[in-house]
């Protein structure tokens, strides 16, 4: 999409529902790790992993503000109020990313598996057929090579660490694992954007490339792999969410919902 | 336009644009300019405005918006006429590769380490920026703004920044 140029002016319906679902795919699972990440600020094991956790979060609220914009040039409304004002049943994030923190090595675990998701997932939205999904991804691939290092780095260290700390990865992993699946989902209109071009992976593809990247990582630590991972209940891409999920909700967009139109 | 024409307004073309641009430095590292980081992807002089299109270095970067600013603040003082209008696009990712070799070394003398390209799986650090020594490690791969890691010089004891590599 160029400058002044009116996305909506040839899009197909079908096209623009499908694309506006999966956006918010998109931002939401950045928005929610994002948020997930600022609540370690001031509370990290160290001061490091504030600065770390603190500059993530900023990459990550950065990709969503990408995101939410593409919504708002679609016609969904202001970019803000999208983020801040939704409901828990219009979220379309993954629900392993609302998953409380936890302790560090919950915490670690589970950004490490959707670090790695994340970098197949904008591998496969490099080429999409909708350039400003293609553009984004272009750019936050880059980015991304550092969160999936750090996450890598910090997940062999416990991993590889006597004692309490790989007892805890090895506790973190089958609370993670219950909602993994739900990653590599596509919404409702899933079979319309692979036929489009607009993300080159489906489902199984999406969750083929992570699992030989996390599995290789498991042999190499020596972690037990928990099982192919099931697909829970409720799904996130369908708006089926936690009361984590709607109690970050609130505690994010307290300020925000106080005064929506003021200006921050 | 007559030499004594106390209304003289400078018609600018994209070069004296950019030279006007040189001007700007980054909020983050007041060290080196905007054109020295690369990122001016293309200026545009119109009867009525002038466009200039820049290069987020990162997607979440907070300073886009001063750095919006600046460049209207600089260009209306240098041809007032004009609308000034600065969009961020990404048509094409900013690289750490569209550093200039001036703004290298002006980042070098200011502390901070030019990124150095890593290999897959691989991170290769930089060289020390105060005395040169490759023996460096990685302290943290994020530091003070989205761009910068954080490295340590085991020859000279220095902490120091580096620019990542992206």
């Amino acid at each position: 999409m160029r400058n002044g140029e009116n996305p909506l002016s040839s899009m197909p319906l079908q096209l623009r529902t499908a694309l506006i679902d999966f956006l918010y795919q998109l931002a939401d699972d950045e928005l929610i790790v994002g948020h997930r990440n600022s609540e370690w600020l001031g509370i990290a094991p160290d001061i490091e992993e504030d600065v770390a956790f603190a500059s993530m979060a900023q990459d990550e609220i950065g990709h969503a503000t990408y995101f939410y914009g593409l919504l708002e040039a679609l016609g969904e409304g202001r970019a803000d109020d999208l983020a801040f004002v939704r409901s828990a049943s219009q979220r379309r994030n993954a629900r392993l990313i609302e998953q409380p923190n936890g302790d560090w090595a919950a915490t670690i675990s589970r950004r490490y598996l959707y670090d790695v998701f994340e970098s197949v997932r904008l591998k496969a939205l490099v080429e999409s057929t909708y350039e400003p999904i293609s553009q984004g991804a272009n750019k936050m691939l880059r980015e991304e090579y550092y969160h999936v290092l750090h996450m890598g780095t910090w997940f062999r260290r416990l991993a590889r660490a006597d004692g309490v700390a790989r007892s805890r990865i090895e506790c973190a992993l089958p609370l993670v694992w219950k909602d993994v699946a739900d990653l590599f989902t596509l919404g409702e209109h899933r079979e319309f954007l692979v036929r489009e071009g607009i993300i080159s992976m489906d489902e199984p593809e999406l969750y083929a490339a992570w699992e030989r990247d996390v599995s290789q990582v498991f042999t190499e630590l020596q972690l037990q792999w928990p099982g192919s991972p099931q697909l829970p209940a409720e799904r996130g891409r369908l708006g089926q969410h936690s009361t984590d999920l709607e109690t970050l909700l609130g505690a994010m967009g307290e300020v925000y919902v106080s005064d929506p139109h003021t200006g921050w | 336009m007559d030499a004594d024409d106390q209304q003289h307004v400078v018609e600018p073309s994209c070069q004296a644009v950019l030279l006007a641009l040189d001007d700007v430095s980054d909020p983050e590292i007041p060290a080196v300019s905007i054109r020295e980081l690369g990122l001016i992807h293309h200026v545009a002089v119109e009867e009525d405005v002038i466009s200039v299109e820049l290069l987020p270095t990162f997607v979440g970067c907070p300073a886009l918006e001063m750095i919006r600013h600046k460049v209207v603040e600089r260009l209306t003082a240098e041809f007032g006429t004009r609308r000034v209008n600065v969009a961020f696009v990404m048509t094409q990712p900013w690289t750490s590769q569209r550093i200039t070799s001036v703004g290298i070394e002006k980042l070098r003398a200011y502390g901070i380490a030019a990124p150095v390209r890593s290999q897959p799986g691989r991170l290769v650090t930089p060289p020390c920026p105060y005395c040169g020594a490759s023996d460096t490690k990685v302290e943290n791969l994020f530091g003070p703004t989205a761009c910068r890691s954080l490295y340590y010089c085991t020859s000279c004891q220095q902490p120091f920044e580096g620019i990542k590599a992206v």
